[in-house]
């Protein structure tokens, strides 16, 4: 009995050892695109989380374990993303992050799942960072994925509520890409701006292919013949940048309210174009009031000559590093239940992971392209001299959403 | 396209046929033994699905002429069926065991393959290039368009595993699926070879070499490159059904224009001339897009180089190169040559450095210098940012440029000499 | 009226900036049967050229470097590349162009990274020519016009009125006796190689600052580029002229219409709603489809016209 008590203590100690003393390193595989058309966006990310990672060792967020990025590119093909996720397994590695396009977050978290369940004791958790279907959390939801970012309906929740003060908007044009997150854009738009002012009209409403289309000049016409006041688009890449810069060739005087007007390579494109007509919904902007995490950004322009926006970063390691500490374990399953329902301080605010379907609640905001004046824009993006103002702060509870997701939890 | 009764049969004993294919069988059933890893496994699924695919796609342009921009039109709608097929038998509305998938996709693709065939095939030569080209951009197009059957930006997911276990098998593991891909893989390869034996084969070969001519003889030559387009969309519905099993995904990049410019550079890459050129080039075109692509990001760069080089001074493919190789020990002469071939490789690797190193240095400093511009190549860390390396680079360039160039002519003298005595005739 | 208007002005600089591209495609093609899978990137290279030169010496000389530059490049390609696997035949000609187009893609990413390039819009260009009814059209557009026909005129000049384009000329129909006149034959043809570059190039100047600067560029206009010259028949330059119009003025117009099967079918009385077998295809809008009726077009044409347009062979 004695001997069997000192054999427990002694493996306790040792347990408890190898995770105190020895400091351990947790690899997190990175996959998204780092070669190809989206290769800049995928490289500013991978920058992001490295540096936040670098940041949380430093400070020790996670009391003992290290995190270390892992980038793989995954050319932002579904396919080849699961072929990466095998690498992923051979190398030992048990957390992944991922957000370009929602049609790999799908795959994967589909995949995920699958090796979860074929695998048991190897399991694999995923947080998306960026990809904003709403189906993930809804009828696609599963254990082991977290989304850290707003939702597609959420974003439109705020952007309408925003709009919607605007008295003087009233007709409203809905350009998407044709696919399904474009097209859950335009459908929420109309929704929600039916429910909030009924009195706007959606003088019209097109569904483009993904990134074939060299001139928007058509599109701005119909535009213009439709008296179109305000256009509302999910575009993003060059089918952004390339709306815009047409409409100002156009002289069509009209907001541009957008999902990605913020992210690598659109501010250069837009430059002067977009200059108090564009706007994005997100959950964060350097240029906030009290300029919360402008240290983190100007240390990473500093590191990297880029501009951190992938805030989700921040959230995403925080929240992690808090259920190391929590479990006192790296193990992906114990993780993934302390996950559940956990609130930590992000560059934000308070951001929760809502318990029922993996989604990250927290304040959003609008922002506006505007130049950089010094004093409320301190910042600009891309050296364009143009940044974005903080127009309205959204608490959570407004954009959150409720649920269709029927959770299955693993035993 | 009858035969006479009683033709001149040349039948030696086929030793060597059954030597070769034995061995090959024996290869890919013996490889996950050696390879255990999950990506090893998945590598070489993935290229077991590559090689059906580029050697349908060699039935087209090696054995038929037909350079065709759109194969992948027939394989990704193979894969869309088969993976509605997949999800119908695993709600339980439909029989249709995994196995026994590649026969939808490949009977999907064949019969894409009489619609777009019957008006592809009418022409041949660059209208045929071009007119592919069209209907695989409509295609891809169109993927995007109709997303309740092509499944949008998402794609089709769906589950391999469903109903009971057949004899322990669920196909989960993925040492499982790569045997049912070996399988389908070794019996394309055999059949698609005994195609090129047919009536139909040889004269897809004529209608290459000679349309007028086969014309003349009486032969329908739109009628020969319909069927065979037929027959190759089918093989490349089978390969599009494997990956359907392999990923369990179909996504509309299966049907795009990469995908069909992919396999134009893997069977060209492998050699369009010999039967088992395209083998190797889908293995090789497989490594280069998986495994090369997780080593450098420029790896299409050096795709885009290694493609450039076949092209301009080895446009039969690897598979010519090894064939002259053949010719050589069969005749006895590679004694002569091969300390030679030694010298061009020893020097031409010291090229190969001297590019890779530029390359990646180039990479470094112009793409990725936001993390610094130290970098480790071949084990060695370095300031990509400092003169010593390039001054390195320079150097390879010069030594290895004049090394190999010396190497490689009288490398070329040699084998000149060689041919020169093949010529007269000496054994 | 006015949206009559300005999309037919719209479709028509769309589809003169086509022309620009395709008319080097198709003066290649004409000449030495070379079809030039690498023509986009010689577009793009056009583009990232400008803007480098453009930075140091303004818009305007590099306007005209640029295109010097693209054609040298050109021409080095066809001496040193090309004029190497011609002997194999056409089909190496093309995978070699094929192959061309990854390398020079890669090769810009290398140079001037992955994201796009601020290439802006010089402040001569920038602002409106003139305003109808209550839309402005931009200078720049007015510009794109400009230089397409100065271009077409120049070509057409050149290559009829000028002895090196009779050499041209009696080198693409009779290369033996032009050689045996005297002629260097492979020279014409690398200039002719050259000379179609620059003009991709001159192409890039102008698209590159219209649209946006960066290494996938190329591959959005490729496809486009050779529905073109197929449509106007291989080797046409009036035949390409005259398709590029008209697949700029058919791709703006189709944007602007909302019609589909569903709502014709609805004005004589037939309901058809998400119950309908095939949905997805009745509610399909013409605007939607816009981007892929070059194609139905390019496959249309071969069957019914192969020669094209205005084409004179086949093949």
């Amino acid at each position: 009995m004695n001997r069997l008590i000192r054999a427990a203590a002694l493996g306790a100690a040792t347990t408890l050892l190898a995770f105190g003393a020895q400091a351990q390193t947790v690899k997190i595989g990175f996959i998204d695109p780092l070669s190809g058309l989206m290769a800049p966006v995928g490289q500013n990310q991978l920058h992001s989380w490295q540096y936040i990672a670098e940041i949380a060792n430093q400070k020790n967020w996670a009391g003992g374990p290290k995190f270390e990025i892992v980038g793989f590119d995954n050319k932002l093909s579904p396919q080849e993303s699961l072929t990466v996720l095998k690498q992923v397994v051979d190398q030992g590695i048990r957390y992944i992050v991922q957000g370009n396009g929602s049609s790999v977050a799908l795959a994967l978290a589909d995949a995920v799942a699958k090796h979860n369940e074929r695998n048991p004791g190897k399991e694999i958790v995923y947080l998306n960072y960026a990809a904003v279907d709403p189906d993930l959390t809804n009828s696609k939801c599963n254990f082991w994925h977290f989304r850290l970012d707003a939702n597609s309906d959420m974003k439109m929740e705020a952007l309408t509520t925003f709009l919607a003060k605007d008295k003087n908007i009233k007709n409203v044009y809905l350009l998407n890409q044709n696919y399904s997150f474009g097209q859950a854009v335009a459908k929420a738009a109309k929704d929600y701006l039916a429910k909030k002012r009924p009195d706007i009209k959606i003088v019209g409403e097109d569904l483009h292919p993904l990134a074939q289309i060299k001139d928007f000049a058509p599109y701005v016409s119909k535009m213009k013949a439709a008296g179109t006041d305000t256009v509302i688009t999910g575009n993003w890449g060059s089918d952004l940048a390339l709306l815009i810069k047409a409409a100002k060739d156009a002289g069509l005087n009209a907001n541009f309210y957008t999902y990605y007007a913020a992210t690598t390579g659109v501010p250069t494109a837009m430059g002067a174009a977009g200059e108090d007509k564009v706007r994005f919904v997100g959950y964060w902007n350097v240029n906030n009031e009290k300029f919360v995490g402008a240290d983190v950004a100007m240390g990473y322009q500093k590191k990297f000559n880029d501009d951190y926006y992938t805030m989700a970063t921040y959230t995403g390691i925080a929240l992690l590093a808090k259920a190391f500490k929590e479990t006192k374990s790296t193990d992906p399953v114990k993780v993934a239940h302390a996950l559940e329902g956990m609130k930590v301080e992000s560059l934000n605010g308070e951001v929760e992971m809502r318990k029922s379907d993996h989604q990250a609640l927290q304040p959003l905001v609008v922002a506006k392209w505007v130049k950089v004046d010094g004093k409320t824009v301190k910042y600009d993006q891309e050296k364009t001299g143009y940044g974005w103002k903080t127009e309205a702060l959204l608490p959570t509870y407004l954009a959150t959403q409720p649920t269709s997701c029927q959770m299955q939890r693993p035993k | 396209m009858q035969t006479t009764a009683r033709t001149l049969r040349y039948q030696p004993l086929d030793l060597a046929r059954w030597v070769i294919w034995g061995s090959t069988a024996l290869l890919m059933a013996a490889l996950p033994v050696f390879f255990t890893q999950g990506f090893a496994i998945t590598l070489m699924s993935q290229m077991g699905v590559a090689i059906i695919f580029t050697l349908s796609y060699n039935m087209l342009l090696g054995q038929s002429g037909m350079l065709s921009f759109g194969h992948a039109v027939y394989s990704g709608l193979g894969a869309y069926f088969a993976v509605h097929t997949l999800n119908l038998a695993s709600k339980g509305q439909l029989w249709m065991p995994v196995p026994l998938l590649p026969l939808v996709g490949g009977l999907a693709g064949a019969v894409f393959g009489v619609l777009f065939g019957y008006v592809t095939t009418k022409r041949a030569g660059t209208t045929f290039a071009m007119i592919t080209l069209g209907i695989g951009e409509l295609v891809f197009s169109c993927s995007l368009m109709f997303p309740d059957f092509f499944g949008g930006e998402g794609g089709v997911t769906t589950n391999r595993v469903f109903g009971k276990p057949f004899l322990g098998i669920t196909f989960g593991p993925a040492v499982q699926v790569y045997y049912l891909i070996a399988f389908w893989c070794l019996v394309s390869m055999a059949l698609m070879y005994a195609w090129s034996h047919t009536p139909l084969g040889r004269m897809a070969n004529a209608v290459r070499d000679n349309p007028e001519r086969a014309e003349f003889v009486g032969y329908d030559t739109q009628k020969v490159r319909w069927y065979t387009l037929i027959i190759s969309s089918f093989f490349a519905g089978i390969a599009g059904a494997l990956g359907v099993i392999n990923f369990e995904i179909v996504t509309a990049e299966n049907v795009s224009a990469v995908r069909s410019g992919g396999v134009l550079l893997a069977a060209f890459i492998g050699g369009v001339g010999f039967f088992f050129g395209p083998i190797i080039g889908a293995c090789v075109f497989v490594y280069f897009v998986v495994a090369l692509s997780d080593h450098t990001k420029a790896w299409l760069l050096y795709l885009g180089m290694f493609f450039m080089l076949m092209v301009m001074f080895a446009p039969g493919g690897i598979a010519s190169l090894i064939m002259m190789q053949v010719q050589l020990i069969a005749r006895k002469r590679f004694g002569r040559i091969w300390r030679q071939y030694l010298a061009a490789g020893a020097s031409g690797l010291l090229v190969l450095a001297a590019v890779i190193l530029t390359v990646e240095m180039t990479y470094k400093v112009s793409v990725d210098s936001s993390g610094g511009t130290l970098m480790k190549l071949f084990g060695v860390e370095f300031d990509a940012a400092a003169a010593g390396p390039w001054a390195v680079a320079i150097g390879l360039w010069i030594v290895g440029g004049w090394l190999f160039n010396a190497a490689r002519k009288r490398v070329a003298h040699t084998y000149g000499e060689i041919q020169a005595e093949f010529l007269q005739g000496r054994p | 009226m006015e949206f009559f208007v300005i999309s037919l002005l719209n479709g028509v600089s769309y589809g003169l900036l086509l022309f620009m591209l395709s008319s080097g495609l198709t003066l290649i093609f004409s000449m030495m049967g070379v079809l030039n899978f690498a023509h986009a990137a010689f577009y793009m290279v056009g583009a990232y050229v400008a803007y480098s030169v453009g930075l140091k010496i303004g818009f305007f000389p590099a306007l005209f470097v640029a295109p010097v530059v693209v054609g040298l490049l050109g021409a080095a390609v066809e001496r040193y590349g090309l004029r190497t696997v011609h002997r194999w035949g056409h089909v190496a000609e093309l995978l070699f162009t094929f192959g061309l187009a990854y390398l020079i893609e890669e090769t810009v990413k290398v140079i001037w990274g992955l994201a796009a390039v601020p290439y802006r819009v010089p402040a001569a260009l920038d602002g409106h020519l003139f305003t109808l009814y209550s839309t402005s059209f931009p200078k720049l557009r007015g510009f794109m016009m400009l230089v397409a026909l100065l271009m077409l005129l120049s070509v057409w000049l050149l290559l009829k009125r000028t002895r090196i384009g009779l050499v041209i000329q009696a080198a693409l129909t009779h290369p033996h006796m032009a050689e045996a006149l005297g002629h260097n034959v492979p020279r014409v043809f690398m200039l002719v190689f050259g000379g179609g570059c620059a003009l991709a190039g001159l192409a890039g100047v102008i698209g590159g600052v219209a649209f946006i600067t960066e290494p996938s560029m190329a591959a959005s206009v490729g496809p486009i580029v050779f529905v073109v010259a197929v449509v106007g028949g291989m080797g046409s330059l009036a035949g390409a002229f005259l398709a590029s119009l008209l697949i700029g003025v058919m791709q703006t117009f189709a944007i602007a219409l909302d019609w589909s099967l569903a709502g014709m079918l609805g004005a004589i009385g037939i309901s058809v709603n998400e119950a309908t077998p095939l949905y997805s295809l009745w509610k399909l809008q013409i605007s939607q489809v816009a981007p892929v009726l070059p194609y139905l077009l390019l496959v249309l044409m071969l069957i019914f016209r192969p020669k094209g347009l205005l084409g004179t062979r086949a093949d």
